[in-house]
């Protein structure tokens, strides 16, 4: 499925979606409420099929923080890219889609140790790098680096 | 004194406990801690407990610029070095539009494929000794040895080459580069019968490694294992074949795929693998062309302000780095999807219910390298 095509199905689903600016993938900003649905009917409508999460990272882009799903499809072999954000710096939480697809669960357990955002019924959310009592969450652009590890 | 009280067996075994494996366990291969719930023998469930060795390489990233960020990819998977640099170099490269010269691409491919080599080689030895074959940890560190000394003589470097820059590699390749990959291949080809007769049909291997450690097709998609573990279970996600970079599109190989889904179909893979590395050498060694070693590229480098992401196949699975750019010389986010750490992830699924000392050959089979995860 071409990128086009693609944009129009994913716009029925949710027609909220915003399309962002990317020369490489075709990049949609869904509203987080509709994130999980979405993904789901992503998963298991076979002409989408995006079967395989291949990565779901944390940004921080200063105001807000952002969650960003790169997907593919092994059997169409299309890609999306999916970003949900928030204003909410001091709790931030989106749905969680480790149901979905099971790699998800390192991969946002990560987010939430980086970034401090939480995944609703993520299976086992804990930090996984870094210790139960660290203080902040060190890829956040705000966070200050008191024993001066990175800043030279 | 308390009274030692003696337990029926039975009810032992009825018993849950728990252990630790690692962070200090030889299997593990660095410090990687493994909660085991055990009933009797039998893994019930296992929690992997990471960051002993996380140096906050994304954190770093964001202060330094593109052409420092290779030498800290070096860092996370250091069996494949090589390829982790070619990642950042072509996302560079890409969102700069730049295109680099024949030459560079045939000589990182080479670089890319011995990577995947020697990886195999160390990968293959460890394996080896996890079982209790300790033989095979020489054969296999003898073999790279010669693969060490090439990288040596060329980029200056046995192990962390950062050979690859911006738009190039760093200097061009030896004079007798072409000469020692041809004596290694040469060499290889007949040592690697040796490790066939050694492991691959031996009675006790086959016992350790056949039907131990089943991951289902659809579960190696759903926990996005990928690389050699995701293509002993039959899913075909070779990146050199579904998004070929470099000169992966022009030379003839094939993506090696087993459907037994254990361990010793992951063994296989990566046995087969080294075949069809050394297969992708001999097509480019002798056809280098002449010309530049780096095209040319401005003495600071500054991504136009977007989202990039790149996807090559490194020896453990796919790596993807995802860059954020402000238009300044750092990235503003870089994120590394490293294999290792997403294909651990399967490690509870799949050693559920196999005995523990199963679990040291699925853990070896998976193939982690603990950077890598940690990163």
């Amino acid at each position: 499925m071409d990128n086009e095509t693609l944009k129009a199905r994913i716009l029925e689903i949710v027609p909220e979606a915003q399309l962002e600016e990317n020369k490489q993938y075709l990049t949609l900003l869904v509203p987080a409420a509709k994130l999980h649905d979405l993904a789901i009917k992503m998963k298991d409508t076979p002409e989408l099929a995006f079967d395989y999460l291949i990565c779901l990272s944390g940004v921080d882009y200063g105001k807000q923080l952002a969650v960003v799903y790169h997907m593919n499809s092994i059997l169409h072999k299309h890609m999306v890219v999916l970003k949900v954000k928030t204003d909410d710096r001091s709790d931030p939480a989106f749905d969680t889609v480790s149901d979905i697809w099971r790699t998800a669960e390192f991969h946002e357990r990560e987010t939430y140790d980086m970034f401090g955002i939480r995944f609703n019924n993520h299976p086992d959310l804990r930090r996984i790098f870094l210790e139960e009592d660290w203080k902040g969450y060190p890829l956040r652009k705000d966070y200050v680096d008191e024993v001066n590890i990175v800043e030279f | 004194m308390k009274e030692i009280v003696n337990l029926p067996v039975s009810k032992i075994e009825e018993e849950e406990y728990h252990i630790n494996m690692g962070p200090q366990h030889p299997s593990t291969h660095g410090v990687l801690r493994l909660l085991v719930s055990l009933q009797g023998e039998m893994v019930k469930s296992l929690k992997p407990h990471c960051g002993y060795i996380h140096r906050g390489i994304e954190k770093m990233c964001e202060k330094d610029t593109y052409p420092q960020v290779i030498h800290l990819t070096d860092r996370m998977d250091y069996l494949s070095a090589h390829i982790n640099n070619h990642a950042v170099c072509l996302l560079v490269e890409k969102a700069l539009e730049i295109e680099v010269p024949e030459r560079v691409k045939y000589i990182r491919t080479i670089m890319d494929e011995l990577t995947r080599i020697q990886s195999h080689q160390l990968w293959w030895s460890s394996f080896g000794m996890d079982l209790g074959g300790l033989t095979c940890f020489f054969y296999g560190l003898r073999d790279r040895e010669m693969i060490l000394d090439i990288w040596e003589e060329t980029t200056g470097s046995r192990f962390l080459q950062s050979y690859n820059c911006p738009g190039g590699v760093m200097q061009d390749i030896h004079p007798n580069f072409q000469k020692k990959v041809h004596a290694f291949i040469k060499t290889f080809k007949k040592k690697i019968k040796d490790y066939d007769r050694l492991l691959s049909g031996n009675v006790i291997f086959e016992n350790r490694s056949q039907g131990v450690g089943l991951l289902s097709k659809e579960d190696a998609i759903s926990y996005g294992v990928t690389g050699p573990s995701g293509r002993g279970s039959g899913w075909s996600c070779d990146i050199r074949k579904v998004e070929p970079y470099s000169m992966y599109s022009q030379v003839h190989f094939n993506e090696v795929l087993r459907y037994e889904c254990d361990t010793y179909a992951r063994y296989m893979v990566r046995m087969q693998e080294m075949h069809e590395s050394m297969n992708i050498i001999e097509q480019l060694i002798d056809n280098i062309p002449e010309g530049d070693h780096s095209a040319k590229m401005k003495a600071v480098i500054k991504l136009p302000a977007g989202e990039y992401f790149q996807r090559v196949e490194s020896a453990r699975g796919e790596l993807g780095v995802y860059v954020v750019s402000d238009g300044n010389k750092t990235p503003y986010r870089m994120k590394f999807r490293t294999p290792s750490f997403t294909n651990l992830g399967v490690l509870d699924h799949i050693s559920r219910g196999m005995k523990i000392a199963d679990l040291v050959a699925i853990g070896a089979s998976l193939d982690l390298v603990i950077p890598d995860i940690d990163r």
